[in-house]
């Protein structure tokens, strides 16, 4: 056996006590001196990026199609009001209340978690009850702004809506 | 109060003439329809409105004035106030456009209580959209601008109280097609309804208004929304001419079918009561049923119907469609002789199986110790049965590529037809392990009852049939000897027989899930509303869940013009909506009496169907 020579590399596999794949290489320096070397697979970072990115951008996907880019109030007096939420893809939902149903928009207290907020939200009719309130439809949800914002917007509704 | 006056899109660029809607009762609003053109005979235009009014139920009236003058035809407006006595009623409106300008100008003349005719003239102009002009279309230039804020009312140049004025603008054919959901019964338009129901009633009524154009040859020019370019298709009309001799036909067949089917050969009680069982005759009847409704001559005459029907025949045809796809796939490359040479070697399979879990039953399952006796006793009953099995269908062998050959065929009557048989074939031959359940919960069953009224006897206590109760009884001294015996030989009996129940029970319990998941399937197809989704998809204006406005261009102390587009109906609505009711299968029982049942050693069906009588 010359120095440096290495041992016919076998066709045997070696595996590490949990089951993953080693390589194992000998070198032969010279008749009493020999070297081994045991490798493991490396985790190759091109790996790590591909998942960290797939991850990344399942996420951002995601936030895409939910994520609501601004909401819209279009009050018009004697038709309706209309509101209506445009997403970040474009998507626009809409909904449209007439005038007929609803009774009155204003601001309302909520507990939310651990705060109290204000919101401003329309009240429609009860077709049975002339003086009851059948159900509250909130606004800006995904906004959520504060109470000057909405003192804004309330005392402009009430204008129009005091108008018809 | 704000007078709304819906505009149709189409009327954008009419010539001066009359124009023709309805007042809607009950509000401040105006739909307009059509605009009749000069020249006309103030008579003959009377009497086609009236004509008009009697075949569509609405109370059309002349509204007003529309005059967009081309050259020469200045003194238009003098001509137009005059009108004003020929059509006598409420309130008239001039509205007229310039050629060339963005002007456009709108009189309202309301009549007071005195009867007399008092002008109210205001001038309020409306601004073009850029976009009309770009496009050089009529109507469909216009741009859609969502304001951000509220909309803005004009201030009144006069001072005097008056009217404001709102143009809402729609087209006419997408209102005219849709339907407003939920859709109710038609009703009459009265007060009562919404505004914008009854804009869209009024338009969708108004269908024989649409008949005449200003093209035609008649006393009466119209321009409304036909006027764009006719609307037909030679494929429609002639499927529509088509369509009645096939119904004809199909009705015809089906009578004869059912006629066969109620006959009384086979209205011998076992076979009924097999037919009833199984569910590709339940499928067959049901489809039946299905095209009896789609044959019949009569035309739908609600919303609700037409689409019913329209969705059971689009399911018919995917379910045909998807048969004829699997006997394609089936035939293609004998496939149907590979599963027939594959089938009896699975079944021995499954039998070998069977007898291997036997033996293990019999040894010491799972380390738990059987009764030897009763352990070999059920164990040879239950080996016994297999081999019967096994031989019968070695006996059935030779004849089964014929009968798979043939069952194979059956699916150019839909897939769904082809998914109940193979249902049926499932039960069929795992008819065994169904017969082994059976004989594990019948033994348990009892086996548990005596349990109980023994361990009351062994109490003290009996069943009261009368009163339903359980109360004290004094028994004699070898009653209690005896009762207590065999309280005691069924208690350390119960283990093995426990053991074969829910080994049994287990195996059954997967049949029926295949089962399950086979009739869910063809539960999924026979319910799936194409239709009502085709249409979502490719005409969303049919189908409305309301109505969306954008406020169109213009300027600060002009009226409000608003666009109102149709807002379609949510997907999963539509499905909702439109879901054909079916016999579908649903759990019987909920999964508390399901344990219950399992416990107590009573049999179950876990599916039901709604037509069949509950065992």
């Amino acid at each position: 056996m010359q120095n440096g020579e290495h041992f016919g590399m076998e066709d045997e596999t070696y595996t590490d006590i949990d089951g993953k794949a080693i390589s194992l290489e000998c070198q032969s320096h010279s008749g009493f001196c020999r070297e081994f070397t045991v490798s493991s697979a490396k985790v190759s970072i091109s790996r790590v990026m591909v998942y960290t990115c797939a991850v990344w951008m399942t996420a951002y996907i995601i936030f895409f199609f939910t994520e609501v880019d601004h909401e819209t109030l279009l009050v018009i007096g004697s038709l309706g009001v209309q509101v209506s939420s445009s997403y970040a893809s474009g998507r626009e939902s809409t909904d449209f209340i007439e005038m007929d149903k609803i009774k009155d928009i204003v601001i309302n207290e909520a507990i939310h978690m651990q705060r109290v907020i204000y919101y401003l939200c329309i009240l429609l009719k009860d077709p049975s009850d002339p003086s009851g309130v059948s159900s509250v439809v909130p606004l800006f949800q995904s906004s959520k702004p504060r109470l000057n914002c909405l003192v804004k917007v309330y005392r402009s509704c009430q204008e129009i809506l005091a108008k018809c | 109060m704000v007078l709304k006056i819906f505009f149709p899109q189409c009327c954008n660029k009419a010539d001066s003439g009359l124009l023709v809607g309805h007042w809607l009762p009950g509000q401040d609003s105006a739909v307009v329809l059509a605009v009749i053109h000069y020249p006309f005979i103030p008579g003959q235009v009377k009497q086609y409105i009236h004509q008009i009014r009697g075949q569509s139920g609405v109370d059309l009236a002349v509204l007003g004035s529309w005059s967009m003058p081309k050259e020469g035809q200045e003194g238009m407006e003098s001509f137009l106030r005059e009108l004003r006595t020929i059509f006598p009623q409420g309130r008239w409106l001039q509205l007229s456009r310039e050629m060339g300008k963005i002007g456009f100008t709108c009189n309202v003349l309301p009549r007071d209580q005195n009867g007399k005719l008092v002008e109210q003239e205001k001038e309020l102009e409306k601004v073009e959209n850029d976009l009309e002009g770009k496009s050089g279309k009529d109507g469909r230039g216009w741009k859609n601008e969502e304001a951000g804020g509220e909309g803005k009312t004009k201030e009144e140049k006069t001072g005097e109280e008056g009217d404001k004025v709102i143009f809402v603008h729609y087209e006419q054919r997408k209102v005219m097609l849709s339907q407003l959901h939920p859709t109710d019964p038609p009703v009459p338009l009265t007060q009562s309804t919404s505004e914008l129901r009854q804009v869209f009633g009024t338009v969708s009524q108004s269908e024989s208004l649409f008949f005449l154009d200003k093209y035609d040859d008649s006393p009466v020019k119209l321009t409304h929304w036909q006027s764009e370019g006719r609307e037909g298709s030679i494929i429609v009309e002639l499927m529509k001419q088509a369509s009645t001799p096939v119904c004809l036909l199909t009705a015809w067949i089906l009578v004869l079918w059912t006629s066969l089917c109620n006959s009384r050969i086979l209205n011998v009680f076992p076979l009924r009561f097999i037919s009833s069982k199984l569910c590709s005759c339940v499928q067959l009847s049901y489809r039946t049923e299905h095209l009896q409704t789609v044959s019949s001559p009569t035309r739908a005459t609600s919303h609700t119907d037409y689409m019913r029907k329209a969705n059971i025949f689009m399911s018919f045809l995917l379910d045909v469609t998807l048969g004829l796809l699997l006997i394609y796939w089936l035939y293609r490359e004998n496939r149907v002789g590979q599963l027939a040479n594959a089938l009896l070697p699975a079944a021995d399979r499954v039998a070998k199986e069977l007898e291997e879990l036997l033996q293990w039953l019999m040894g010491a399952p799972a380390g738990l110790k059987m009764n030897r006796a009763l352990d070999q006793v059920l164990g040879r009953f239950f080996l016994y049965h297999i081999h019967l099995w096994i031989s019968y269908i070695h006996l059935m062998s030779p004849f089964i590529e014929m009968i798979l050959w043939y069952v194979g065929l059956s699916a150019c009557l839909g897939l769904t037809f082809a998914l109940s048989l193979l249902s049926d074939i499932i039960a069929l031959l795992t008819f065994h392990i169904y017969c082994f359940y059976v004989y594990g919960a019948r033994l348990y069953c009892l086996k548990v009852y005596g349990l109980t009224s023994l361990w009351r006897l062994f109490r003290g206590r009996k069943w009261n049939v009368l009163r339903q109760r359980v109360d004290s009884c004094s028994y004699d001294m070898d009653q209690l000897f005896i009762g207590t015996l065999l309280f005691t030989i069924l208690l350390f009996l119960l283990p093995t027989t426990a053991l074969y129940y829910l080994v049994f029970t287990l195996l059954r319990m997967v049949v029926v899930m295949v089962q399950g998941v086979l009739q869910l399937t063809v539960d999924f197809i026979n319910s799936f509303p194409l239709f009502a989704l085709g249409l979502r998809v490719f005409r969303s204006y049919t189908l409305a869940e309301g109505v969306k406005f954008s406020v169109l261009c213009e300027e600060p102390g002009t009226p409000l013009h608003l666009m109102m587009d149709i807002n379609p109906l949510k997907f999963s609505s539509v499905v909702q909506t439109y879901r054909t009711a079916t016999y579908s299968c649903y759990p019987k029982d909920s999964w508390l009496a399901l344990c219950k049942k399992l416990f107590l050693g009573e049999l179950i069906y876990p599916w039901r169907h709604k037509t069949t009588k509950i065992d």
